[in-house]
């Protein structure tokens, strides 16, 4: 089994990072905080005012380690790549395939409602009987809706336009009972709907920054298969944007993302004072906050499961390697479909 | 010598032998080129130990010899081929000696691979090649291998059926064998036993599941 490596988060402002022999060292006020030997590492996120030394750029380029650079609020900026190492067959295969995608579109839409759903079943399970009754019932008529658009999607619909709808139809549903789903006290940390570009309510600050730490691993899991994650098959191409890794990930999210910002919030692991509240609006996490979120995602990552599929115990942290590997197999011919991630 | 057209690598060859869908990992979808490189690097390194070095006499000795066979449309280097005369002035006959990582295998890969260069040099010295060597680092010792029938016409066919997949672009599919698989450093790009499963089944099975659960037993 691939070994799981990992992605070194840096979020200390002022932090400087260097190459010392074949490790990464990471300095604070010329103190040396972390050293990481660079066969350990598949990536490097920073935070912000970072200073990275160009040997230590090129030698992580040289080993296929990309540097990514977000802002302070984990908005994404940059990203550093060696080579591409790219299997041009098999680019040939996906830029053919995304010309008639619906097999795989159906694939990553039935995964994503499914999980979705299973969220909410979820959470009806362990406090539905806490939740006031008006509330628990519109949960459990979204659950029911989301077994007529699974079933319709799974089994009947045709065309592209027709699984993009359901999809957004799905997702409607989804989001307009999260907040019922949040069982803070703390009235503050509430989810207003889902916004983006600026998230408007702490829930959705959670949720935008879980999506970036989640469309990075799906980006390195399609670039570390040889697939182009510019070329997607749910998301249509446009320049710059990553749409194969945002494929990729919309199975993942209910439960990667999703599931993981509801009980950090639940659990109370984050409250009102891990946010920024700015005068337009605009909610972010704050530095105690991000902290917070990657220590839960590491942990997240190293959790193991049983993969439906391939029906063997690997970590969710590979997970996205994986799918990526089963659809650069499928697009290579050797499965007679994309077998997506569904919990279990 | 003129180029050839998109030629076998001779190292493909013993990846053939063991399984020719492994070759086709390795050389068509370069999965795992690193290891490739390692593999080689540590190969040249061991040449460079072997204590036969300094036999002279009748033996010139060439290493890091480029080959090709236009027949087979092969291509590749040898870590050293000996060229021996029977007398001083006499003509050469070219003995090819490959370095292997370990000890003799129970497969003819390694074997496969030498007669291919056997091939190149037959034709592009016309002379006959009848056997070479295989070294083994892990044992320290030569294995002579006589190029008979039987190993031209595997290598001929492990060629030909190589050579087809690598025009075409393609990969086999996978053919589970329970201790091939186990050796083999690309499972878990491979998948064998994944890639001979209906992932289509595998996706309706799995809705009906999540369909059929009801919340008490979300999980
Ligand atoms: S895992 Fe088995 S089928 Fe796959 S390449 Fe290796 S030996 Fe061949």
């Amino acid at each position: 089994m691939k070994k799981l490596l990992n992605t070194l988060y840096v979020t200390t402002e002022g932090a400087s990072l260097r190459k010392d022999g074949e490790n990464l060292v990471a300095e604070v006020e010329s103190a040396e905080r972390a050293r990481v030997p660079f066969h350990m590492l598949t990536s490097l996120v920073v935070f912000g005012g970072i200073f990275i030394s160009p040997p230590l750029i090129q030698a992580l380029a040289q080993l296929g380690i990309t540097i990514v650079l977000l802002d302070r609020a984990g908005r994404f900026q940059a990203r550093v790549e060696g080579p591409v190492s790219g299997n041009v067959l098999l680019r040939r295969k996906q830029y053919k395939v995304a010309e008639q995608p619906d097999e795989i579109v159906r694939s990553f839409v039935t995964a994503k409602i499914a999980n979705q759903r299973l969220v909410l079943q979820r959470a009806l399970r362990d406090y539905g009987s806490d939740m006031p009754p008006d509330r628990r019932e519109r949960v459990e008529q979204v659950v029911d809706r989301q077994a007529a658009i699974l079933r319709k999607v799974a089994f009947k619909t045709r065309g592209l336009d027709t699984l993009r709808g359901a999809e957004g139809e799905a997702a409607l549903g989804y989001f307009s009972v999260f907040g019922d789903l949040i069982r803070s006290p703390d009235a503050a940390v509430c989810f207003r709907g889902r916004s983006r570009r600026p998230p408007l309510d702490p829930v959705n600050a959670v949720l935008s920054f879980l999506y970036t730490l989640l469309t990075h691993e799906c980006r390195s899991a399609a670039e570390g298969v040889g697939l182009d994650p510019a070329v997607g098959f749910l998301h249509r191409d446009r320049p710059g944007r990553p749409s194969l890794a945002l494929d990729l990930m919309e199975e993942l999210r209910p439960i990667f993302a999703d599931r993981l910002a509801l009980s950090l919030i639940n659990r109370r692991q984050l409250r009102a004072g891990d946010f920024e509240f700015q005068d337009s609006g605009a909610v972010l996490l704050n530095d105690d906050g991000r902290r917070t979120v990657l220590t839960a995602w590491q942990e997240r990552k190293k959790e193991e499961r049983r993969h439906p599929f391939l029906e063997e115990v690997a970590p969710l942290g590979l997970v996205p390697h994986l799918q990526a590997l089963l659809l650069a197999r499928h697009l290579r011919g050797d499965l007679d479909a994309y077998p997506p991630w569904i919990w279990k | 010598m003129p180029e050839l057209d998109d030629p076998i690598p001779i190292s493909a060859l013993q990846h053939a032998v063991f399984c020719i869908r492994q070759a086709a990992l390795i050389h068509i979808e370069r999965l795992w080129e690193e290891n490739r490189f390692t593999a080689e690097g540590r190969v040249l390194h061991e040449a460079a130990h072997d204590p036969s070095r300094r036999t002279r006499g009748l033996v010139r000795r060439v290493t890091a010899l480029p080959l090709a066979c236009r027949r087979l449309n092969l291509s590749g280097t040898a870590d050293l081929v000996e060229f021996r005369r029977e007398a001083p002035g006499g003509p050469e006959t070219p003995f090819p000696v490959e370095y292997k990582r370990g000890k003799p295998k129970l497969h003819r890969a390694d074997e496969v691979q030498l007669c291919a260069q056997a091939f190149c040099l037959e034709e592009m010295t016309n002379r006959s090649v009848t056997e070479g060597a295989l070294f083994y680092g892990g044992t320290k010792r030569r294995v002579v291998v006589p190029f008979d029938v039987e190993l031209r016409r595997l290598t001929e066919e492990t060629a030909r059926a190589f050579g087809s997949l690598l025009a075409a672009g393609e990969t086999p599919p996978a053919v589970y064998k329970h201790d091939r698989c186990r050796a083999c450093s690309l499972i878990d790009v491979c998948r064998p036993k994944a890639t001979t499963k209906t992932a289509a089944g595998f996706l309706h099975r799995a809705v009906e599941e999540t369909l059929l659960r009801d919340a008490s037993e979300a999980p």
